[in-house]
């Protein structure tokens, strides 16, 4: 087995940052905002881009939750969904750091 | 209104490799330089290279990848990485790691640098050595990738894979781990230029590409989470061409070091290409009009069995450079797709095999001198 270190699990009280050589950008040409990273560009949609904005390694991932959930009017249990899935996802692929 | 087939159709670029000089310490015998290297005195300046960021991110450009030869060669790396950060672009390094010391690394990183590229010939350092033609070059690449990782900047590995090193694929994936890399590349060789001319000692056998693809596979399942691996394929022993720069002038442009606008890397190798030069024109202007990226720009241009394919809008016919290199005819369709008349040949091409030394990768005779080995 490798020593390397094991993959992050989302938890509420993590502190969800984009690491160094991520990051969050609007372009005009592209139509809009895009995540940038080491040779890989994803386009983040409305709902994305409000989750990574927060993404500030402050807010913990069940603030984070709480505060979409208020300024959005929905249910946390369906934005905790959503948010856990999208940081899973892009800790995963190395694009936030835990 | 244009449609997407045609050749004056409009894109947004997404990559801008910038070949800010073509001098480099090493001597890689599958460079992707062209076989005619640019000298330094016509290299372009800073203030160009900082207005062709801000032309480039208007058209759209998202990242620039700021590549040679070694850019460490050029002395005002710092600024060019600066000018880049400014012009809102997301700044990636590919160095061999000759060229850059730590210290110089800590001023690109303040400068704004997002990303660092190192290239790693072999996980035996011996071989290594062989590979890049350049003594002590393995312990320097490795000195700079611990650099990279202390200072907190995200680090790719690439790996050039052919015949010397294939059999160690798992052993550099690993190495990259060891490394503290996030993201490591697995890259067969791809044969122009340089490469082309040591396909004989470079080309591995069809069996050792199918065991890597596996080793591969599998080591992309133990590691996820930990590291990226990404890896492009051999097209030699491939069924269908790869989808070459994303579409002839759709997604990426490439500058010369004396400023010539490129759609991709080896497009100089098409004879009767009419390629601009950012010193006469604006990059926009370039991108949009030039006769090099209209050539093969959207699907118009193409023949049988392109024209009618299903597939003509995912791999647009494969690479341009390599059907005139296998066929003579840039329009041809690319010779690894197995529906190429010209098909066959490549099994034949594949199957030559030398043992003679490698033809490194140098500057005519001459032009030596300009290259400078930091110390
Ligand atoms: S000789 Fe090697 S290190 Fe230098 S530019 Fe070519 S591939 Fe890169
Ligand atoms: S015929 Fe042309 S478009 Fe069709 S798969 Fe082959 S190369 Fe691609």
């Amino acid at each position: 087995m490798s020593d390397a270190p094991q993959p992050a699990s989302v938890s509420p009280d993590a502190r969800p940052h984009l690491p160094r050589g991520v990051r969050l950008v609007h372009n005009e040409a592209q139509g809009g905002y895009v995540l940038l990273a080491p040779e890989r560009v994803f386009k983040a949609d409305a709902i994305a881009v409000e989750i990574l904005k927060r993404c500030t390694g402050e807010a913990t991932v069940a603030q984070i939750v709480d505060d979409l959930a208020r300024t959005f009017e929905a249910p946390r249990e369906r934005i905790e969904t959503d948010v856990t899935q999208l940081l899973q996802g892009l800790a995963d692929k190395k694009l936030l750091a835990l | 209104m244009t449609s997407p087939g045609e050749r004056n159709a409009t894109y947004a670029p997404l990559g801008l490799l910038a070949e800010l000089t073509h001098r480099c310490p090493l001597g890689c015998p599958y460079c992707s330089n062209p076989v005619a290297l640019e000298p330094r005195k016509g290299e372009l300046d800073t203030a160009t290279w900082a207005r062709v960021f801000r032309e480039a991110a208007a058209l759209g450009v998202l990242q620039v990848h700021l590549s040679g030869g070694e850019p460490g060669a050029r002395r005002d790396l710092v600024d060019i990485v600066a000018a880049a950060r400014a012009a809102g672009l997301y700044g990636n390094l590919i160095t061999s790691g000759v060229g850059i010391t730590e210290a110089s690394l800590g001023k690109l990183a303040d400068a704004g640098l997002d990303h660092v590229q190192i290239s790693i010939q072999d996980s035996i350092p011996a071989s290594a050595d062989v590979i890049a033609g350049y003594t002590g070059a393995f312990a320097r690449k490795n000195a700079l990738a611990h650099g990279v990782v202390r200072l907190g900047l995200p680090l790719t590995v690439n790996v050039v894979v052919h015949r010397a090193n294939i059999e160690r694929v798992g052993a550099m994936v690993e190495l990259a781990l060891e490394l503290g890399a996030s993201r490591v590349e697995i890259a067969h060789v791809q044969y122009y230029g340089w490469a082309l001319a040591n396909r004989a000692i470079l080309m591995p056998e069809r069996e050792q590409v199918a065991r890597a693809a596996a080793e591969v596979e599998e080591l992309r399942q133990r590691h996820h989470g930990r590291i990226v691996i990404d890896a492009v394929v051999p097209d030699y022993y491939a069924r269908y061409p790869k989808p070459c720069v994303g579409g002839w002038g759709r997604r990426s442009l490439n500058v010369t070091p004396s400023g010539k606008v490129l759609p991709c890397h080896a497009a100089e190798t098409i004879p009767g290409l009419t390629f601009w030069n950012v010193t006469e024109h604006a990059l926009g202007d370039i991108w949009q009009n030039s006769p090099a990226f209209r050539a093969f720009r959207g699907t118009n241009w193409m023949p049988e069995p392109c024209a009618s394919c299903a597939r003509r809008d995912i791999d647009f016919g494969g690479c341009r450079c390599q059907a005139f290199a296998l066929t003579g005819d840039a329009t041809a369709t690319d010779p690894v797709c197995h529906l190429s008349p010209r098909h066959a040949e490549l099994a034949t091409l594949a199957a030559e095999r030398s043992e003679a030394a490698y033809t490194y990768r140098r500057m005519p005779a001459g032009r030596e001198a300009e290259v400078e080995t930091p110390a």
